[in-house]
């Protein structure tokens, strides 16, 4: 058993981070603080879910959430999909092992991964509604959020929803607010089985590799552990039984990356784009400056004149 | 045969200087409402374009506001444009001569265009901006609907909002190049401006820049 989060003292303390500890701002760039704090990690065991959904029940509790009474459709998942109120979610797989001859029920837990390079970051044209604190957490604040939906197309996940209550953007904050007095998540708190533990994500990836031997073990020879290098890693980690097919877990992305469009369009269009303004507005004055004014002459007044006229 | 140069409430008045009327009140309206709908466009939509001018958000109550209008001043915009585009069409089709007179655009650029052919109501220049307008405008809405997800998230996948988020964006900084050259151009060509604040040009104006269109005006051909 990993060792669980400890309760922390019920004395007010000071937070464990805050401003200071931000590396990244969006549409704005902030000073980095001169030390990072340790990354923190929280590691989804897929292996270990029995699909109970407290975790989902916990993150609307914390964050005092409610989700519409839904319809069922014939399938667990519940509510369909993500939303501004549903922030983390079990999605449910029946998965045919061809090899083994089994039926695996694959039960993944999706939220925001929290991305070392996040993409709804780079794509926030709101300066300071999405920040990344040194230990990892990518967070919305929404206060900054003017819900023009660029984070859900910067994002290599499908997570941020816009709430059609309030048009803000809304996703996982790996519990900001609880980290920042010492204590876990609450999805984390609320599992009943250890299938998501939470610590640095050192301890978070060691915990993973003695995981990984056991699955292997057991049988699961491509187990490991999901920390997909083309988003810099996440800090929301997954071990999977079958690491080498993630889309088999509700499709999960097989190589996430930031959408190269969206790399080009908050690159080099920004600057191409101001470049070519600026220039056709030079090419105006410089023209104005060397050809001067096209001025109609007396001699074309007079011109006119004789043709009204009919000479 | 050629077509006749003149447009419905073209008209000509004998003097000194000769007074011709080249633009409707229909049309001058017409013109400024899509006028002050691009400008704020393209001042809402660089704000959202790049941080460095977040700022302009300002102008239209914050962030959140700007998202919310922009489209709509874009919906403005679209149906007044369509408004100018069946007004003028018809006198911006592409005819022979304008080859002509793009292929001798130095000429024009130097202020000497007694060598070319006499221009009807609209120059090769104006009929380019005319024509590039209209195509992005219309590919301008078409990718804006498609990323206008307060009403239309349902309807577009992420991967096509995102094509879509980069075409408006390339379209729109185009836009804005076509728009600074149709804005140099009448100050650069003086005397334009009346054409659009009166409705008027003098003779002069029209002999030098618009002549086949001044001829066809004075023979009353149409």
């Amino acid at each position: 058993m990993f060792k669980p989060v400890a309760n922390p003292t019920t004395k007010p303390t000071p937070a464990l981070f805050g401003e200071q500890d931000l590396i990244r701002r969006s549409a704005s760039s902030v000073t980095p603080p001169a030390k990072r704090q340790t990354e923190v990690a929280k590691l989804i065991d897929v292996s270990k879910c029995i699909g109970c959904k407290a975790c989902q029940v916990a993150c609307l509790e914390w964050n005092n959430l409610t989700e519409e009474v839904g319809v069922n459709v014939g399938v667990y998942d519940n509510p369909h999909d993500l939303t501004e109120n549903t922030w983390t979610l079990m999605r449910y797989t029946e998965y045919e092992n061809a090899e083994s001859g089994n039926l695996e029920w694959l039960i993944r837990k999706d939220g925001c991964m929290h991305c070392e390079d996040p993409g709804c970051l780079k794509a926030c044209p709101a300066p300071g509604a999405i920040v990344q604190y040194s230990n990892g957490i990518v967070d919305f604040v929404h206060d900054k959020c003017i819900g023009c939906g660029y984070c859900v197309k910067g994002c290599p996940f499908n997570i941020p929803r816009i709430s059609k209550a309030d048009s803000k953007a809304y996703k996982c904050t790996l519990c900001v607010d609880r980290l920042a007095v010492g204590q876990g998540p609450a999805c984390q708190k609320a599992c009943p089985t250890q299938a998501i533990v939470f610590g640095t994500k050192d301890e978070m990836k060691q915990w993973a590799d003695h995981r990984i031997k056991d699955l292997k073990s057991r049988g699961f020879k491509n187990a490991g552990l999901y920390d997909p290098p083309g988003v810099g890693g996440t800090h929301v980690m997954y071990v999977l039984q079958h690491a080498d097919k993630p889309q088999i877990y509700a499709s999960l992305p097989n190589n996430p990356t930031i959408s190269p469009i969206v790399e080009i369009w908050k690159g080099v269009t920004k600057y191409a784009g101001l470049a070519a303004i600026g220039a056709f507005a030079a090419i105006g004055f410089l023209h104005h400056a060397v050809a001067g004014a096209n001025r109609v002459s007396e001699e074309d007044e007079r011109n006119a004149e004789r043709l009204t006229e009919g000479k | 045969m050629s077509r006749s140069e003149v447009d419905p409430g073209d008209g000509v008045h004998r003097g000194k200087p000769v007074i011709v009327d080249r633009y409707s009140a229909g049309a001058r309206v017409n013109h400024w409402i899509t006028a002050a709908s691009l400008v704020l466009l393209a001042l809402s939509g660089l704000a959202l374009f790049t941080p460095a001018l977040y700022f302009l958000t300002g102008l239209f109550g914050g962030g959140a506001t700007t998202r919310m209008i922009h489209p709509w001043i874009g919906v403005v915009l679209f149906v007044s444009f369509m408004g100018l585009f069946f007004r003028f069409y018809r006198l911006n089709l592409w005819e022979r001569n304008d080859n002509v007179w793009l292929s001798r655009l130095r000429d024009v650029l130097a202020n000497d265009e007694g060598k070319l052919p006499e221009v009807g109501k609209y120059n090769a220049g104006q009929k380019m901006v005319f024509w590039s307008m209209s195509l992005l405008i219309l590919v301008l809405i078409t990718s804006g609907v498609v990323i206008w997800d307060q009403y239309f998230s349902n309807y577009f996948t992420i991967d096509q909002k995102r094509v879509a988020v980069l075409v408006h964006s390339v379209t729109a900084i185009v836009a804005i190049c076509v728009w600074i050259v149709h804005v140099y151009a009448a100050i650069w060509v003086r005397g334009t401006i009346g054409a659009m604040t009166r409705g008027q040009v003098t003779g002069g104006w029209a002999w030098r820049h618009h002549r086949k269109w001044l001829r066809d005006l004075v023979t009353g051909k149409n």
